[in-house]
């Protein structure tokens, strides 16, 4: 049971991930830098947060072309687990394996606060320990996080139960409130709030930390 | 090979927020021009490309437009050749 944790020039939270896995859940982690292509042994994988190759153009428009999002891409259609965790969650919007962009937030601030978020789990595997309807708190850091989708699909993402995180007070204009969303298969789980920096009672509390435990399930 | 010139125009589809060209639009009121109704920022891609003919040309900038200058979820894009004849070289 090993995670990856994506690394490209410019991620910044890379180590937070690693020391919420490893440090605080002893979940064994392996750092992939974005020329790698080997994923082979690892269980799940996690885009973590930063801003990948200076988000020049658009967040996660250049790292979608990364060699080792090829092949996350193809752990993903084999069912294998993504998550991505703020421009991790851009760079899947990106790729495409979720739907919607992230885009710059509605009153232009750049906001660093915790979010009190509500948890719609449905059949996301990395919400399965989390009960429906349970409220939060993860912290939130981003200047684009405007989740965009035009809303004849929002209304298909909710009727899907696609929308398994929304802001209970809507901080960057997303549409719907959502703050995360997953595929339909449940496999792969978009989010902007830092479920990382909430492993560690001593930093952020630790709601996340069931989110990470989600792995160490059958 | 020819050598072609072209402008890529990306635009925030009509339906998406443009925060940054509201604040713009507030702040050229502040400027005292006044009667702007609409201000919206967009891109401007200057591209020089060679490529054997305009049409293999054409094909490669919409695809580079398409897949990566632009984001269909959110933007629109507008391919212009600056001109669609041999620029030297």
């Amino acid at each position: 049971m090993t995670l990856g944790i994506v690394v490209f020039p410019g991620s910044n939270c890379d180590r937070d991930v690693q020391w919420a896995a490893e440090g605080c859940l002893g979940i064994p982690t392996r750092f992939l830098w974005h020329e790698e292509r080997d994923l082979e042994g690892l269980e799940a994988v996690v885009i973590p947060g930063g801003f990948s190759y200076g988000d020049y153009l658009r967040c996660g428009a250049i790292a979608r072309f990364a060699p080792v999002l090829q092949e996350v891409a193809a752990f993903a259609q084999r069912g294998g687990r993504v998550l991505g965790i703020c421009n991790g969650f851009q760079v899947l919007t990106e790729m495409g394996l979720l739907p919607g962009a992230l885009t710059r937030n509605a009153h232009l601030h750049f906001i660093c606060e915790s979010a009190a978020l509500e948890v719609s789990p449905g059949s996301c595997q990395w919400l399965q320990r989390y009960e429906t309807g349970e409220v939060v708190s993860f912290p939130i850091a981003h200047g684009e996080g405007r989740y965009q989708v035009e809303p004849d699909q929002l209304r298909a993402l909710e009727d899907n139960g696609q929308v398994v995180l929304r802001y209970q007070r809507n901080p960057n204009g997303s549409v719907g409130a959502v703050a995360g969303v997953s595929n339909a298969e449940g496999n792969v789980l978009g989010l902007m709030p830092h479920p990382e920096r909430a492993c560690d009672p001593a930093t952020g509390g630790s709601d996340g930390r069931r989110l990470l435990e989600a792995l160490l399930m059958a | 090979m020819p050598l072609y010139r072209a402008r890529v125009q990306v635009s925030l589809r009509p339906s998406v927020l443009d925060p940054a060209g509201e604040a713009t639009r507030a702040a050229a009121a502040r400027l005292g021009v006044d009667g702007i109704s609409r201000l919206r920022i967009g891109k401007a891609i200057e591209v020089e490309l060679e490529a054997e003919d305009s049409e293999r040309a054409r094909a490669q900038l919409e695809l580079l437009s398409d897949r990566l200058l632009a984001n269909p979820v959110i933007e629109n894009w507008q391919l212009d050749f600056i001109s669609d004849t041999s620029a030297g070289a």
